[in-house]
């Protein structure tokens, strides 16, 4: 019923081209809107607008990742280090040079893009495997860097504190002006992302991912796009990484080991390759698996297990369900639950009709 | 000591760690060349069968050529299974899709064990001593020796069936063109199968050595990230590069946390031989015996 093209006639390029087409569509997005700005957070007790933060960080990196994977066709298993990247940039200059956040925040962005540009470059001459085994090697040398150049990571731990961000003198500090805090940079990335893919640059992407040799051949610069992607995906990386570390108030590489960089990958095959609300999809879901195998576990392991067995239990199995969900996805949904939405939608188009 | 004698010291224990890296790295190969899929959980098949054996020779008591042959048997199961469950409905997709579902598979492994058997460090023992064969300057550890016979002799074995056994050579034709092999009446499916549990007969011997070098628990599979360096400097579809990648590995390893260590304080054992891959990829990416692929629209 939401998608219904029936009776809609457009009569411009401009309407035909808008990033919702359809009325219904628009009246949507204005009711998500209402629900994320005002219900949610007056609703929603801290612990949960806690739980909404992390996904709000997370989907602002999986469409990044996204923007690489499915929308360029390249792989990166860097992911976690790029993060780390921005948040070590950001967190030196604001502790520092006293760089303020806002400047800090593009900057640490920029210098993951940089990274990662260098991090991707092999990317023109080998792919595939080779790719993710290159940024394979990227992620664990800038792991190796961070943790042992104490010029980079600060001395003991690899930890650096940073102070709250500031808007207009106003300190961020609770996890409700967090909420809005961290929103505003979602729906940025998210209109960054809608707009991308649907551009010039987009279209380049993806005529890579299709088939990179007939794409140069119809004129598409690869060793500018492939660097480009690269750099675009890992700008959206260090944006990630300061949110997370502004949102932690530390800046620690533990917190973007490889494993951030498998979640990542995850929560795009999860949600969806090369779909932007698959990226969303993809983030709650990775995001809440572990907090639902948590509660689970607490509510209803005690029956079987003792207490002890049960609190063992869980890092095991929120690996082996993490695992599973991604072979099952990728051998029984390849397209992720972008897809399952999209048949969802698909059926109630034409409803009660049969098509 | 003499400068002389701590560089030959080093060298010789890079060899033979070398050594056993290739035996890890053969399963990817076999895997890669057979079915041009690839194995990110390759350290976790040999944690597994490091497992598997763990536990039927400290739990259960068994003997252990039984207890070897319940790994073989256990890792050629898990072969067949997962090719048949997992990779064979992912054949044709694009690349990303393999890779992440091995990811998953390591995961799963990786989860999975700790919860069936303990989290706890075991111990696998075998009836070799532990007292390092002294030659001269060189101290050799008898498992690793052992590590590095095994490893010989499968690259061996495995050299002769590919270039001479009619198996091996309809797997290498399957390797060269799936349509062209079942054209010639060859069962690219079985061969796969086949692939598969050949790589869980050298993980399961690779369980047998690492498990009992370092130990049975969930860093056992973290031997998998070595596996890396030495496919990419030795060409990911080549059994002889296996053996070189693994022993420059191993050498480069060694020698550069000998000399290193001291200065940056520790680590560089698990970073020298990346830089060197990068490098590699830079300079020759398709390894010192892969075979370059020419792609055509």
């Amino acid at each position: 019923m939401i998608h219904r093209e029936c009776g809609v006639l457009k009569t411009s390029y401009e309407a035909d081209m808008a990033l919702y087409p359809l009325p219904i569509a628009r009246w949507t997005v204005a009711a998500i809107a209402v629900v994320m700005f005002l219900v949610l957070p007056l609703a929603v007790h801290e612990y949960y607008l806690s739980i909404v933060n992390l996904i709000s960080i997370a989907v602002v990196g999986a469409l990044g990742l996204n923007i690489l994977v499915g929308y360029t066709g390249q792989i990166s298993i860097g992911h976690g280090a790029f993060m780390s990247v921005g948040a070590y940039t950001a967190a030196n200059l604001v502790v520092r040079l006293d760089f303020p956040f806002w400047l800090a925040l593009p900057l640490g962005g920029l210098m993951a893009a940089l990274v990662g540009a260098v991090v991707g470059s092999p990317s023109l001459r080998i792919k595939g495997l080779y790719l993710a085994i290159a940024t394979l090697a990227g992620q664990l040398i800038i792991e190796w860097l961070i943790n042992h150049v104490t010029w980079i990571s600060g001395g003991a731990q690899a930890t650096i504190q940073v102070p709250r961000p500031e808007l207009f003198g106003h300190t961020i500090s609770t996890q409700f002006e967090m909420y809005f805090f961290l929103l505003f940079f979602v729906v940025l990335a998210l209109v960054g992302t809608m707009n991308l893919v649907r551009s010039r640059v987009g279209r380049a992407f993806i005529a890579i991912r299709d088939h990179d040799i007939a794409a140069e051949i119809i004129g598409i610069n690869i060793f500018r796009y492939k660097l480009l992607a690269f750099a675009i995906s890992s700008f959206y990386a260090g944006v990630t990484g300061v949110l997370y570390t502004y949102y932690l108030g530390i800046a620690n590489y533990e917190q973007f080991q490889i494993t951030v960089s498998i979640d990542y990958l995850a929560m795009i095959i999860i949600g969806g390759l090369g779909s932007i609300l698959g990226s969303v999809f993809g983030a709650i879901f990775v995001t809440l698996l572990p907090i639902a195998i948590r509660l689970v576990m607490e509510a209803f392991g005690g029956l079987f297990f003792s207490q002890q067995a049960v609190l063992n239990f869980i890092p095991n199995l929120r690996l082996i369900l993490f695992g599973l969900l991604i072979i099952v996805f990728l051998v029984v949904e390849p397209e992720g639950l972008n897809r399952l939405w999209r048949n969802i939608r698909n059926y109630f188009r034409v409803w009660p009709f049969a098509y | 000591m003499l400068e002389w004698q701590f560089f030959l010291l080093l060298m010789s224990n890079g060899v033979l760690i070398g050594l056993m890296y290739s035996l890890i790295a053969l399963g990817f190969v076999l895997v890669y060349k057979a079915t041009d899929a690839i194995n990110f959980a390759q350290g976790e098949f040999v944690m597994t069968a490091g497992f598997v054996m763990a536990v039927a020779l400290t739990v259960y008591g068994a003997p252990l050529w039984v207890g070897v042959a319940i790994g073989v048997a256990g890792m050629v199961g898990l072969g067949f299974g997962l090719e048949r469950v997992m990779l064979r409905p992912l054949i044709g997709r694009p690349i990303v899709a393999v890779i992440m579902a091995t990811i998953g598979l390591a995961a799963v492994l990786r989860g999975a064990w700790p919860l069936l058997f303990g989290a706890e460090t075991r111990s696998l023992p075998l009836p070799i001593s532990d007292e390092p064969i002294i030659l001269g300057p060189l101290f050799i550890p008898p498992i690793q020796l052992l590590g590095a016979v095994v490893s010989l002799l499968f690259l061996a074995v495995f050299g002769w069936f590919f270039l001479k056994s009619r198996k091996g050579i309809a797997m290498r034709a399957v390797a060269d063109s799936q349509q062209v092999a079942m054209a010639m009446g060859i069962n690219v499916e079985r061969y796969f199968g086949l692939a598969w549990a050949m790589t869980g007969v050298v993980s399961a011997l690779g369980g047998l050595v690492w498990g009992n070098l370092l130990g049975v628990d969930v860093h056992l599979a973290l031997v998998g990230f070595k596996v890396f360096p030495v496919v990419i400097l030795g060409g990911l579809d080549s059994i002889p590069g296996a053996i070189v990648g693994g022993l420059i590995v191993g050498i480069v390893e060694n020698v550069a946390a000998g000399y290193l260590d001291p200065l940056v304080g520790g680590g560089t054992k698990d970073f020298a031989p990346y830089v060197l891959m990068i490098i590699a990829l830079m300079v020759r990416p398709y390894g010192i015996f892969g075979k370059q692929i020419i792609e055509r629209i």
